[in-house]
């Protein structure tokens, strides 16, 4: 293959990638900032202490921890194609990767927010604060820096998830590495994508680490 | 302000439970800075806690400022909304003073007004003028880690007025800072207290707390209150472990056939040479085995062990002498068996404490 033939479906694959992960990580965000806020509230000894509610939450995180990223895939196949009327493409791929990433970013939320001095709670609750404030105001800002540090691993691991989607016919680099890099044996290009999948996931751990950076300076710092 | 009855706290794990608080009886006056003191695992912390509660009480009642709130709904962390306003009029500060570090000196001040309601605009005004009130105001734009513990506290402080309480719970506020931060935020307490009729409630295990600050004090052991009351009144009541405990006296008989005895001045009698006049009209030696001067509740007040010669018998007259002259007494050898005084039957303060002590 020549560059000339490789560099559009370079650009396509890149797109759709991007495409996949930031809408995957967007739901992920939306659905695991909750479930995981609730996992520790819900607790023994948690504000809104509820134990068969956490056990079940808890149980229902854990089976989408433990299933294999590629059987969720499959499994999930009739789910995707009653939420975006078909199971192929970069759209199609959103469904299961955000479904896995929920409960992956939940635990990670669950530990940021398990981290926040217990006395910070105390002192919202002893101004007259109720569990909403406690939450908003205090316990994601607190955590803010754990979260972003969570965000990161969590859009990685969907970089590495959106490449799996390509066995599915996702689309994306991962598609175009199976087709092309795979099945027809093409090297060159499967390195290329290899370094583009690299580059892609080098910049998001910059940033990610950059901003947990920038945060942690400003609490430190005297602005 | 602040009352309490039969107030009571059972933690239940598994296997056992815990009495941290154990039916006590809380009075504190308006206006006056009481102070509970104990070791740690006296049930201070858990009392503190079930006066806003945060901890909701086993049983018993709290009532602050009139209102009855264990009455009102909800616990701890699932208040209900009438708490939740009532425990807005009642400020709190922490040991390890609770700030945010995710936001700035003012934004920390800003958020009981932001519970409250505030508009923006309010809000930075009434943050500013409490910065003020606890000289903070040129650190209004840092963030609490550039600040150093006392300063911490103030913060603190500055916050929990932020809902303008009348009562100011106090946890062990002093009790992470060095002597000299300590008394500069107890300074600040003492003066918020004076200037705006605050009513302050502070547990401690610091006796110098108690001593520089406080009103009133009760001692807590085993999550019972064992001796409450004025500081004045507590000095002037023999046999009182809180007394011997903001003044300490040392020194043990130097041999067989003399009378140790500890007198507390307070009041009036801090003034006049007692000692003096009692060598001199009895005609004995006294030696002073040890004596402290300070200021305890606004007064002065000074405790001394002394040595008479003779047994208890042949100082039965001269011991009623101090007596007159309303000093405490206190004999601690060579009297019978037997309360020390007649004010010694108040409280659950055993004489026989003293002399196993």
């Amino acid at each position: 293959m020549s560059w000339e033939q490789m560099q559009p479906l370079l650009w396509q694959g890149t797109i759709d990638t991007l495409y996949m992960v930031w809408w995957s990580s967007v739901v992920a965000v939306l659905g695991g900032l909750p479930v995981g806020v609730l996992l520790v509230l819900t607790d023994r000894g948690g504000l809104l202490s509820n134990v068969p509610v956490n056990r079940v939450l808890g149980v229902i995180v854990n089976i989408g921890r433990s299933l294999p990223f590629i059987i969720l895939l499959v499994a999930l196949i009739p789910f995707t194609r009653m939420v975006v009327g078909t199971a192929i493409g970069p759209t199609a791929a959103i469904v299961p990767l955000a479904v896995g990433a929920i409960p992956f970013f939940a635990r990670l939320v669950e530990t940021a927010v398990r981290e926040v001095d217990h006395g910070l709670v105390e002192a919202a609750l002893a101004m007259g604060g109720g569990v909403r404030t406690v939450v908003r105001k205090v316990l994601l800002p607190q955590a803010l820096p754990s979260l972003v540090a969570g965000l990161t691993t969590t859009v990685i691991a969907l970089i590495g998830y959106s490449a799996m989607a390509g066995a599915v016919g996702g689309g994306g680099l991962g598609t175009i590495a199976l087709n092309y890099g795979y099945r027809r044996s093409e090297t060159d290009f499967m390195l290329i994508i290899i370094a583009a999948l690299i580059l892609i996931v080098t910049l998001v751990q910059l940033a990610g680490d950059g901003t947990v950076r920038l945060l942690a300076r400003r609490e430190r710092a005297g602005t | 302000m602040i009352t309490t009855t039969d107030l009571t706290k059972v933690y239940r794990t598994r296997d056992r439970e815990v009495t941290a608080v154990d039916g006590v009886d809380l009075h504190v006056r308006p206006g006056e800075v009481f102070g509970v003191i104990g070791r740690s695992g006296a049930g201070k912390s858990s009392l503190i806690r079930c006066v806003n509660l945060l901890e909701r009480p086993t049983s018993g009642t709290v009532t602050v400022d009139g209102t009855d709130l264990t009455a009102l709904a909800g616990d701890g962390p699932r208040a209900g909304r009438a708490l939740r306003a009532a425990r807005t009029r009642i400020g709190m500060v922490f040991q390890h003073f609770n700030l945010l570090s995710s936001r700035t000196v003012q934004g920390n001040v800003e958020l009981p007004l932001e519970i409250l309601g505030l508009t923006r605009r309010a809000r930075a005004a009434k943050a500013r003028e409490l910065l003020d009130l606890v000289g903070l105001s040129e650190k209004a734009s840092v963030h609490p880690a550039q600040l150093s513990g006392g300063q911490k506290q103030r913060v603190g402080i500055a916050r929990a007025l932020a809902g303008d309480p009348k009562v100011l719970l106090s946890d062990e506020a002093t009790s992470a800072l060095d002597p000299e931060t300590t008394r500069s935020v107890l300074r600040l307490l003492r003066d918020l207290n004076r200037q705006l009729g605050l009513t302050v409630l502070l547990i401690t295990h610091e006796m110098d707390v108690v001593k520089t600050i406080c009103d009133s004090a009760a001692l807590m052991r085993e999550g019972r209150l064992v001796e409450s009351g004025k500081v004045s009144d507590l000095l002037a009541t023999p046999g009182s472990e809180l007394a011997a405990e903001l003044f300490p006296l040392e020194g043990a008989a130097t041999g067989p056939g003399t009378t140790v005895v500890d007198i507390t001045f307070h009041g009036d009698s801090a003034a006049r040479p007692v000692v003096s006049a009692l060598a001199r009209t009895y005609d004995i030696d006294v030696s002073i085995l040890s004596a402290a001067m300070d200021t305890a509740g606004g007064r002065q007040v000074g405790r001394m062990r002394i040595e008479l010669p003779g047994g208890f018998e042949e100082n039965v007259v001269p011991i009623g002498y101090l007596r007159e002259q309303g000093l405490t007494v206190d004999v601690r050898d060579g009297e019978p068996a037997g309360p020390p005084g007649p004010a010694a039957a108040a409280g659950e303060s055993a004489p026989a404490d003293l002399v196993k002590e």
